[in-house]
């Protein structure tokens, strides 16, 4: 798919590297999002995850390398002018604005397409009922629970109306009760028409909900397949547990 | 509009006071107390709503001041007319230090520092400059006379100012509940986050300043009218800019009333204890300091603040 002429991707990141002084944090990307889909992007810890979605997302320049959504080349264009286009995130560490109201949080998100302050409140209300926080609606922000905050972070997201939500780890820090609960909120964003992307450390969700996976290490892309396939690349084994790892799982598993 | 009832109360009420006191001194405290609230409301939309902490508001406050004076004395213009340029005019300044600051993205003490800067620049400029009479200041002849935007009876005047505090607070009112409002307190909560859903965040803070200058800009326009003498000190002056932002963060930075709320309180014990302790010069100032450690170390956020909260919780 690197090759010339139109790309049929939906989002499209080519060869993206982002060096901060020394440290190479993404090193040569390359991966695809298909329209529609919820993908995966897994990797240990600092494998540079979080960095290449904040240069997707407009947060970063990339080194070199290019990112382009429905064909159109984004990359270096400004978060705000990124969330104009459709593009949504979330942020690992959640950003609530923590004097503002659940309410006030999300219409925030949804006076990006609305005007008026009715009808921004309106699709507040609505969004929150869509990922279960219309309870909580008059609640200060700075008042909810963990998995409240994060519920919030893709409430605000979606209040913009996006084309693509990129969702950094969501499902971190949440207890597996509270995982099963968001878990179906994702699909049902899925389901309205919004193409995911997603970094998740909790396999479990990945499995359920990713069809296509992408695997990041040390700033690389070392693998890319369905969730099976991806688990059981011997590559991905040792990214994660460490070189021979995957040859000496192999040996136990037969012993 | 909702949320209007309460400024109309306040107006209706404030403008019952020449009618009920002829004494020139209470009437002076309120028309000064007046301007300080409409220059605090200006400094409220940026710092208040916005985040974005100005030391410098004289900026505005002498711009305002100095064109509304140069355009009548200078070039003879009506004081109307003037009064709009100066509005106008510390408007473009707002726009233009705006620019500068938060382009190169300062914030902070930084934003604070370089405002504090652009009006210590200004006063040392008008100072010196010859158009704003220099050291000596400038004096709008008196010519008691609605048309000249001068008035024989104080009464009057405080309820000329009155109107205008009356319209800052409608006018933040509208700001409060407009996409605009929305997203500049966004942009004070958290930048990143608000950028992430699509707030422009450079065009929100000019926004801001701009209008922040323009009502801090009509308060020297006011000023001038009123006590028809500038000069650099005055206009260009700290005194202003600490003024500007005291009160607001007294009596709630970034709500409707916070600041008249915080310029009646400061005023008014700067007034009880001068005429308790009259005879210690800079006394009021002693109890400004306090209050203002005070309500650092013991944030109430506000009066009216810590009321919602009661009635949230």
């Amino acid at each position: 798919m690197t090759g010339t002429g139109p790309d049929p991707a939906f989002l499209a990141v080519r060869g993206v590297t982002k060096r901060f002084g020394g440290l190479l944090a993404v090193n040569d990307a390359t991966f695809d999002v298909g329209e529609g889909t919820i993908t995966g992007l897994i990797g240990p810890n600092g494998a540079g995850k979080t960095t290449l979605f904040a240069v997707v997302a407009g947060f970063e320049k990339p080194t070199s390398g290019m990112v382009m959504l429905e064909g159109e080349d984004i990359t270096g264009r400004k978060p705000h002018e990124l969330a104009r286009m459709g593009l949504a995130r979330t942020f690992q560490i959640v950003q609530p604005f923590a004097g503002l109201t659940v309410r006030e949080n999300i219409a925030v998100g949804a006076f990006l397409r609305e005007a008026k302050r009715g009808a921004a409140l309106e699709v507040a209300e609505e969004v929150a009922t869509r990922v279960g926080l219309a309870d909580q609606l008059d609640k200060p922000a700075a008042a909810l629970t963990v998995a409240g905050r994060k519920r919030l972070e893709v409430a605000r997201a979606l209040a913009t109306r996006p084309k693509l939500l990129l969702l950094d780890e969501v499902l971190a820090g949440l207890n597996p009760s509270e995982v099963r609960d968001i878990v179906p909120v994702v699909q049902g964003i899925r389901a309205s028409g919004i193409t995911v992307l997603m970094i998740e450390h909790v396999m479990q969700a990945v499995m359920n909900l990713c069809s296509q996976v992408h695997v990041l290490a040390q700033g690389r892309i070392i693998c890319s397949g369905t969730p099976a396939e991806v688990v059981a690349a011997p590559q991905v084994v040792e990214a994660y547990l460490g070189h021979g790892a995957a040859k000496r799982l192999q040996g136990a598993a037969h012993a | 509009m909702k949320g209007a009832l309460p400024i109309l109360a306040f107006a209706v009420l404030m403008g019952l006071a020449p009618l009920l006191v002829a004494s020139n001194v209470v009437l002076n405290f309120l028309v000064f107390t007046l301007i300080i609230a409409l220059a605090a409301q200006g400094w409220n939309l940026l710092g208040g709503y916005g985040g974005q902490y100005s030391f410098g508001h004289a900026a505005f406050f002498g711009t305002g001041a100095y064109v509304t004076a140069i355009l009548q004395v200078r070039y003879g213009m009506n004081a109307y007319p003037a009064f709009t340029a100066g509005i106008g005019v510390a408007a473009l300044v707002g726009l233009a230090i705006g620019f500068l600051a938060f382009r190169s993205g300062l914030r902070g003490s930084y934003f604070a520092l370089v405002t504090l800067a652009f009006a210590e620049v200004f006063r040392v400029l008008a100072n010196a400059a010859e158009m704003t009479g220099g050291a000596a200041g400038i004096l709008i002849r008196l010519q008691a006379n609605p048309a000249n935007f001068q008035f024989a009876e104080r009464g009057t005047f405080l309820w000329v100012a009155l109107a205008l505090v009356t319209l800052a607070l409608l006018a933040t009112l509208a700001l409060e509940r407009s996409r605009l409002g929305a997203q500049l307190v966004a942009v004070r909560e958290n930048e990143a986050a608000a950028q992430a859903l699509g707030v422009d965040v450079l065009a929100v803070k000019l926004r801001a300043i701009t209008l922040s200058a323009a009502m801090t800009g009509a308060a020297g326009g006011l000023y001038a009218q009123y006590f028809l003498y500038l000069d650099a000190n005055i206009a260009y002056g700290t005194w202003i800019s600490v003024e500007a932002l005291l009160a607001p963060i007294v009596g709630g930075a970034g709500t409707v009333f916070g600041p008249v709320l915080g310029a009646v309180i400061l005023h008014g014990l700067g007034e009880a204890t001068k005429s308790l302790a009259g005879s210690i010069p800079g006394i009021d100032l002693v109890i400004f300091g306090i209050v203002l450690i005070l309500v650092v170390r013991f944030p109430p956020r506000d009066l009216p603040g810590l009321l919602r909260r009661r009635r949230r919780a």
